[in-house]
């Protein structure tokens, strides 16, 4: 039954709908690949039980004629979505403890889809880091290594690097992702696997644990960009809960992907030519442009001219919310609490011992970023500098249907690289920020291995609601790159 | 613009996390290189130009003035560190 964990979502759907196999086979197959690659940490609580109860249900209610859009699929979710009665940490050690007592309205949707969870992936502490390297609960180990040094091993990207890794690790078929500045579309690339960041509002936020809310935007990882189309409509949809989840009917995804992308304008946009950028990552991002013209595409150059100072805004608009957002941890209400006898000392000492050192820089820039003189000159500026971004994007959208860019920088780096300058870290998410400030949707494909045998990734950004037409360009690109490298560790 | 050792401090006051010299002393210039970073939006003229607060083109609905909280205060105590009779509860505020 190995050869289970290798089905994409799709594949799979088909094989339980022509009774090859049940969902508790499909989920037992996945839980053992869990235990087999424990070592890579990509979930902080795993829920075994949990998985093959619903896997039986749905075996159950599939045989009654009642089919989900992932009736029997098992799923990782990111830590960062409550569910009812299961551990929900965020990464943090703040909420260790916590069981939520309500069911995120995405893993509502999920669930009633059929599918089943396998348990909850690791990230970043609340989402805040690009490796998954600030998770209280240890780093998640990327499954894949560089071909001259196998023993380094590698971050996976974040702060959804658990989901990442483990949909490349085959320890679920796909998983919950978040994306506040490049949270699915970062690891996703470093990972070598596929993940999509909808349009800020077409999924709804409630119920996941909230760290720049108007940013963050739930989306999902797979294997392939038919499964994400798959995923994606099982998740999304309007949801009175949240008043910035948008009215608007979920289109049938799958349906855009026909391959056909011929007059598409496909936009370059000259500003993510950045100084010093690896010669292999503009190599893969030539290459891609040049499969796109072979299937018929059109290509044009664009400019976004407010490109570099979208980091500046996004790094006072995102501390400012997180520190706003996250002034409910106090030790009232969930989470472990210092044990003082005076309510202040109680609030600074929970606080202290219960965020990490990121999380901590984070709050403290946006609490000194919103304090009182300084709120204009940053918070103000920086919303200012977001409407820039979004009309260069508009503008841009005016002569092509989508953009093609890098998702990073670089490939995967090793564990520890990159810790000892915050601002470094940062600029992990240059190519992905942007489009988050503007709430586009992007996706990210795998198309390249690198010198050291490192998946590289394409990153396609779509007008506000036209996730279609990114599920098309993507699925063209996903044929003609033919990615089918395997992390080296699976092998 | 950097960030004083006694200004960080005052800043994780306002943030409520307590922070010991060393602690404030490392923080100091790690905030400061990266309010210089945010900084380099000063040079962008912004004349004429809306804050963007919300990316997405939603009014934000009006639902009936009614009792929604579910009713349901055991769940919402269910995850507390200490709560009795149906309360939070937190060290002794009033003498």
């Amino acid at each position: 039954m190995s050869t289970l964990t290798d089905l994409t979502i799709e594949q799979a759907l088909e094989g339980l709908k022509k009774k090859d196999f049940t969902s508790v086979e499909l989920t037992q197959a996945h839980i053992d690949t869990m235990d087999k690659h424990k070592n890579l940490n990509a979930y902080i609580t795993e829920t075994p039980d949990i998985a093959l109860e619903q896997a039986e249900k749905s075996d159950k209610k599939r045989a009654s004629g009642n089919v989900g859009l992932l009736e029997g699929i098992p799923l990782g979710i990111k830590d960062l979505f409550c569910t009812y009665d299961v551990q929900t940490t965020a990464g943090s050690h703040i909420l260790e403890g916590f069981k939520p007592k309500y069911e995120s309205t995405v893993t509502t949707n999920l669930f009633n889809n059929g599918a089943v969870m396998l348990g909850k992936t690791n990230m970043d502490e609340f989402a805040m880091g690009s490796s998954n390297t600030t998770s209280y609960y240890g780093n998640t180990i990327n499954p894949w290594r560089r071909k001259d040094e196998p023993e380094t091993e590698l971050v996976p990207g974040g702060s959804s690097g658990g989901s990442a890794a483990a949909v490349a690790a085959h320890m679920c078929m796909g998983a919950t992702g978040t994306d506040t500045g490049g949270s699915i579309r970062q690891p996703s690339s470093y990972c070598g696997v596929t993940g999509i960041k909808p349009t800020y509002g077409r999924c709804s936020r409630w119920g996941v644990v909230a760290f720049a809310s108007s940013l963050d935007q739930p989306g999902c990882f797979a294997r392939t960009v038919k499964d994400n189309a798959i995923f994606l409509r099982a998740m999304a949809g309007h949801d009175p809960k949240d008043s910035t989840s948008a009215d608007k009917p979920v289109p049938d995804f799958a349906a855009a992907i026909d391959g056909n992308i011929k007059g598409k304008t496909i936009g370059i946009p000259k500003e993510y030519h950045i100084d010093g950028m690896p010669e292999e990552i503009i190599k893969n991002w030539e290459q891609g442009k040049k499969w796109l013209e072979d299937a018929g595409a059109k290509t044009v150059e664009v400019s976004l001219p407010h490109t570099k100072y979208a980091m500046a805004a996004y790094y006072i608009i995102a501390p400012a919310e997180a520190s706003s957002n996250l002034a409910r941890y106090d030790g009232v209400r969930y989470g472990p609490r210092a044990n003082e006898s005076v309510l202040r000392d109680m609030y600074d000492v929970t606080r202290a011992e219960g965020f990490g050192d990121e999380v901590k820089r984070r709050i403290m820039i946006g609490t000194y970023a919103l304090s009182s003189g300084y709120y204009d000159a940053y918070y103000i500026k920086a919303q200012k500098a977001r409407r820039l971004v979004l009309q260069d994007f508009m503008r841009a959208f005016e002569i092509c249907d989508v953009l093609l860019t890098p998702p990073a920088p670089s490939a995967a780096f090793p564990i520890g690289q990159n810790e000892d300058d915050p601002i470094k870290m940062y600029l992990e998410d240059a190519f992905t920020i942007p489009a988050s400030l503007a709430g586009l949707p992007g996706m990210v494909v795998p198309t390249n291995l690198n010198s050291q045998g490192l998946p590289l990734g394409l990153q396609i950004i779509g007008r506000p609601w036209d996730e279609e037409n990114v599920f098309r360009v993507a699925g063209a690109l996903e044929n003609l790159a033919n990615f089918t490298a395997r992390p080296q560790t699976l092998l | 613009m950097s960030l004083s050792k006694e200004e960080t401090r005052k800043v994780a006051g306002l943030a409520r996390l307590r922070m010991n010299d060393e602690e404030l002393e490392r923080l100091a210039p790690q905030l400061s290189n990266i309010i210089g970073f945010v900084e380099q939006l000063s040079e962008l003229n912004t004349d004429n130009v809306e804050p963007l607060a919300n990316v997405v083109d939603i009014t934000l609905p009006l639902r009936e003035d009614i009792v929604t909280d579910g009713n349901c205060a055991d769940l919402v105590l269910a995850n507390a560190p200490e709560e009795t009779q149906g309360y939070f509860v937190v060290p002794k505020v009033v003498e």
